[in-house]
C-alpha cells in the first residue's frame, strides 16, 4: 500500500481547499442548488443587504410547493388556493429574478425535483463540490463528487461567498458485491444497508459505495442509493465515476462539449479511489441475499424483508430499542408478529427524489400492467422530462388504464408541503425516503418500499411480495 | 448571531432516541418566516392536538419546563431533513443548548450558526443526567462553553469536546460571512487556479 493513495473523497476535497483555520476548511463550492423552500436564505440576503457572489453557480427548482395535480398546473400559479403555498412559489420567482439566478420553474420544460432535474441538466459532474438546500443532495454524489445538504444559514453563506466551512468527515466504504435477485432493486439494497448500520450509522462519515453490484447499476439506480445516504446519517454518498457516468452526462445541457469534454474526461478518469486507499471504516453487503424490503416503523432503519413479520418488542433484548419499537408500533397501529403482507394500505405514492426517474416509472408500470389498483395510487414523475419520456413510451396510459393517477412533476406526497397529504391515520405505501411520524401529513403512516413493490401494493390493497405477482 | 458563553437554568429531559427534524419542526411550518411563532412550532405535533389544544402529557407543556433553557435528549437528535426551522423552534422556545450522545450532521451545523450549542456527551453520561432530571423535576444544569463543561443537577461536572473554530465563533458571536469575506483574496486566487484546471465548470 502506498501512503499517497487517496480515496475519491480525498481527491475532490483536496482540490477545493481555499484555506484552513483551526480544525475547519474553507471549501470552494462549484454549484449550489436551491428550491422554493429556500425563502429563509433570501430573507437573510435582503435583511443584510448581501449580494450573490456567482449567480451563475446557483440553480433554483420549483418542486416542494408546486402542485402536481395536472389541472391545477394548467390553471397556473395564480390559482393555487392556499396563499402561503402560492407565496412560496412566487417568492422563488421574484427572488431568483432579483439576483439573476437560473430557475427551472412552473411551466419550464426542465422543471422538476432538484435531485432529479439537476442531474438531467448535467449539473452534477464528477470531481465537483455541490451543495443543496436540501438533505437529499447526497443524491448527486452518484456522479463521483462531494455533494451534501445544508441549512439556510449555510446556504446564505455559500451564495454570498461561494465557499463553505467544513470539518473533514471520516470515510466509510460500503462494498456491495453480488447479483441482485429477481424483483430486488437499488431501493431494497439501500434499505438493507440502513437496517444494518442504523440511522446514525454513518454520522460523521462520507460514504463511498463500491463493489460489483454498484458497478453494474445505471446512474438512476446509483442515485437511488446515494439519495438515502442521509438516512444513515451520512454526510455524503459517492460512487466512483466510470463509463456509465460519462455516457449519462455526454450531451447534457451543462456537460462540457468538444475539446472541453475530452479534457474533463481525462480529469474525471483520475478520480476513482486509488487501489490501497484507506477508509476510516468498512461495511460489506452481499447483494444476492437482499430481498424486497419494506419499513414497518417510523424511521428508515426500521425495515424488514417483505417475507418477515412485524417485530415483537417483547423479544427485543435492548431496553431502549424495545421502547422505540413499542412507540413505533403504537404510531403505526400494527400488531407484533403479524405478517408484513397483512398490512393493508389506504393509498400508494410512487415518486420522490429517491424513486421518480424513468427506470422507476418503468418498473412500476411493468407491475401496474398486471392488474388494477384497488386503492388510490399516484404516480408523480420527478421531472417534466421524465414525464415526457414516460408518455412517449406510453407508460402514462399503462397507469391510467390500471386505475393509477398520472400527475405533474414535483415532491408532492413525499413531504406534504404542497397540499398533497395523507389524512390522519391513513396508511401509504410509498417509494419516498422518510417514514418519520407525520412526514406525509399529520398522523399519516408511511411504509417505504421500491416502485415495483408500491405498484404491487396498489393492485392488492396490502403489502405484498412483488416477486409473487411478477412470477405468475 | 448571539454569543454563547455560559448558561444555567432548568433542563428538560427529552427521554427518547431519534427525535428527527420532522418532529422538531413539522414540514408545514417551513414556510413560516422567522419570528415569535416558532415558539409554538417546536415539536408541534407532539405538543398540540389537531384542534390546537395542548397535550398535557407532553413534558414541554408542564411547569416548570415551559422555562427550560437546556434539553437533554437520546441519541440521533436532529437527524433527517436539513430544515433550519428546527433550530428556530428550539431557540425561540428558549432552549439554547441540547445535550445528546450524537446529532444529525446538518442539524449540528445549523445549531452552531444560530448560537445554539449542541453538546455531545457519552451515552452513559447522558443516561446519568437524564435519570437525575427525571428524578428531580425542574432541576437546573449549567453549560459553560469556555471551560467546555456541563454541570449536572448533582453538581458533578463533565467535560465535552467542541471544535475550536466553532467555539471561537460562539464565544464572540462572530458573524461567519464577515469572517469569510476576510478571505476574499484567497477565494479569488483559488477561483483563478480552479478555472484554469477545470475550465469546463466556468459558464
Ligand atoms: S422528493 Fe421529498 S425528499 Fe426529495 S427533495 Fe422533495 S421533499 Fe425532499
Amino acid at each position: 500500500m502506498n501512503a499517497a493513495s487517496k480515496t475519491l473523497f480525498d481527491k475532490v476535497w483536496d482540490n477545493h481547499v481555499v484555506a484552513v483555520e483551526e480544525d475547519e476548511t474553507l471549501l470552494y463550492v462549484d454549484r449550489c442548488l436551491i428550491h422554493e423552500g429556500s425563502r429563509h436564505t433570501f430573507d437573510t440576503l435582503h435583511e443584510r443587504g448581501l449580494t450573490v457572489a456567482h449567480p451563475d453557480k446557483v440553480f433554483a427548482f420549483s418542486d416542494h410547493y408546486i402542485p402536481t395535480d395536472p389541472q391545477a398546473r394548467a390553471r397556473g400559479v395564480s390559482s393555487v388556493p392556499d396563499p402561503e403555498i402560492r407565496n412560496m412559489i412566487e417568492l422563488l420567482t421574484s427572488n431568483t429574478a432579483e439576483y439573476g439566478i437560473a430557475k427551472y420553474g412552473w411551466g419550464d420544460e426542465q422543471q422538476g425535483i432538484l435531485h432529479v432535474a439537476g442531474p438531467e441538466l448535467g449539473l452534477s459532474q464528477p470531481g465537483i463540490v455541490l451543495v443543496g438546500a436540501d438533505s437529499h443532495t447526497s443524491t448527486h454524489g452518484a456522479f463521483g463528487n462531494i455533494s451534501f445538504g445544508i441549512g439556510s444559514s449555510e446556504t446564505t453563506h455559500v451564495v454570498a461567498t461561494q465557499t463553505i466551512w467544513q470539518r473533514r468527515p471520516g470515510t466509510l466504504r460500503i462494498t456491495i458485491d453480488g447479483a441482485l435477485g429477481f424483483g430486488v432493486t437499488a431501493k431494497d439494497i439501500i434499505l438493507a444497508i440502513i437496517a444494518k448500520i442504523g440511522i446514525g450509522g454513518a454520522i460523521g462519515y462520507s460514504i463511498e459505495y463500491s463493489g460489483s453490484a454498484i458497478k453494474r447499476m445505471s446512474m438512476n439506480e446509483r442515485m437511488t442509493i446515494c439519495n438515502m445516504s442521509i438516512e444513515a446519517g451520512g454526510k455524503a454518498g459517492l460512487v466512483a465515476p466510470d463509463d456509465t457516468t460519462y455516457q449519462f452526462l455526454n450531451g447534457r445541457p451543462f456537460a462540457p462539449k468538444g475539446k472541453a469534454w475530452d479534457e474533463a474526461l481525462a480529469y474525471w478518469r483520475t478520480l476513482p479511489s486509488d487501489p490501497g486507499a484507506k477508509f476510516s471504516k468498512e461495511v460489506t453487503i452481499d447483494a444476492g441475499r437482499v430481498v424486497p424490503m419494506v419499513t414497518w416503523g417510523t424511521n428508515p432503519e426500521q425495515s424488514l424483508p417483505i417475507t418477515d413479520r412485524v417485530p415483537d418488542p417483547a423479544q427485543e433484548p435492548d431496553v431502549e430499542k424495545r421502547t422505540e419499537f413499542n412507540k413505533a408500533l403504537a404510531y403505526m397501529d400494527l400488531k407484533p408478529g403479524m405478517p408484513l403482507t397483512d398490512i393493508a394500505v389506504d393509498r400508494v405514492f410512487i415518486g420522490s427524489c429517491t424513486n421518480s426517474r424513468i427506470d422507476d416509472i418503468r418498473a412500476a408500470a411493468a407491475v401496474a400492467k398486471l392488474g388494477h389498483a384497488v386503492v388510490p395510487a399516484w404516480v408523480v414523475p420527478g421531472s417534466e422530462s421524465v414525464k415526457r419520456q414516460a408518455e412517449a413510451e406510453g407508460l402514462d396510459r399503462v397507469f391510467t388504464e390500471a386505475g393509477f393517477e398520472w400527475r405533474g412533476a414535483g415532491c408532492s406526497l413525499c413531504t406534504a408541503l404542497n397540499g398533497d397529504q395523507l389524512k390522519p391515520g391513513e396508511r401509504c405505501g410509498s417509494t419516498s425516503n422518510r417514514n418519520f411520524q407525520g412526514r406525509q401529513g399529520p398522523g399519516g403512516r408511511t411504509h417505504l418500499m421500491s416502485p415495483a413493490m408500491a405498484a404491487a401494493a396498489a393492485l392488492r390493497g396490502h403489502l405484498v411480495d412483488v416477486r409473487e405477482l411478477a412470477r405468475n | 448571531m448571539d454569543a454563547f458563553t455560559t448558561l444555567t437554568g432548568i433542563a428538560v429531559p427529552l427521554s427518547e432516541a431519534n427525535i428527527d427534524t420532522n418532529q422538531i419542526c413539522p414540514t408545514r411550518f417551513n414556510k413560516v418566516p422567522r419570528g415569535p411563532r416558532f415558539a409554538q412550532v417546536l415539536l408541534h405535533d407532539r405538543r398540540f392536538n389537531a384542534d390546537g389544544s395542548e397535550k398535557p402529557d407532553f413534558i414541554l407543556n408542564q411547569e416548570p419546563y415551559r422555562k427550560a433553557v437546556i434539553a437533554v435528549a437520546g441519541r440521533n437528535f436532529g437527524v433527517g431533513s436539513s430544515r433550519e426551522t428546527a433550530v428556530f423552534g428550539i431557540i425561540t422556545f428558549g432552549i439554547r443548548a441540547v445535550i445528546a450522545p450524537n446529532f444529525g450532521d446538518i442539524f449540528f451545523s445549523n445549531s452552531l450558526k444560530n448560537g445554539m450549542l449542541p453538546v455531545r456527551l457519552p451515552a452513559e453520561t447522558v443516561d446519568l443526567l437524564m435519570q437525575q432530571l427525571l428524578n428531580e423535576r425542574g432541576a437546573q444544569m449549567t453549560v459553560d462553553l469556555s471551560s467546555q463543561t456541563v454541570t449536572g443537577p448533582d453538581g458533578k461536572t463533565y467535560h465535552f469536546d467542541v471544535e475550536p473554530l466553532s467555539k471561537k465563533r460562539l464565544l464572540k458571536g462572530l458573524d461567519e460571512i464577515e469572517h469569510t469575506l476576510e478571505y476574499g483574496d484567497a477565494i479569488k486566487r483559488f477561483e483563478q487556479g480552479h478555472a484554469k484546471a477545470q475550465p469546463w465548470l466556468v459558464s
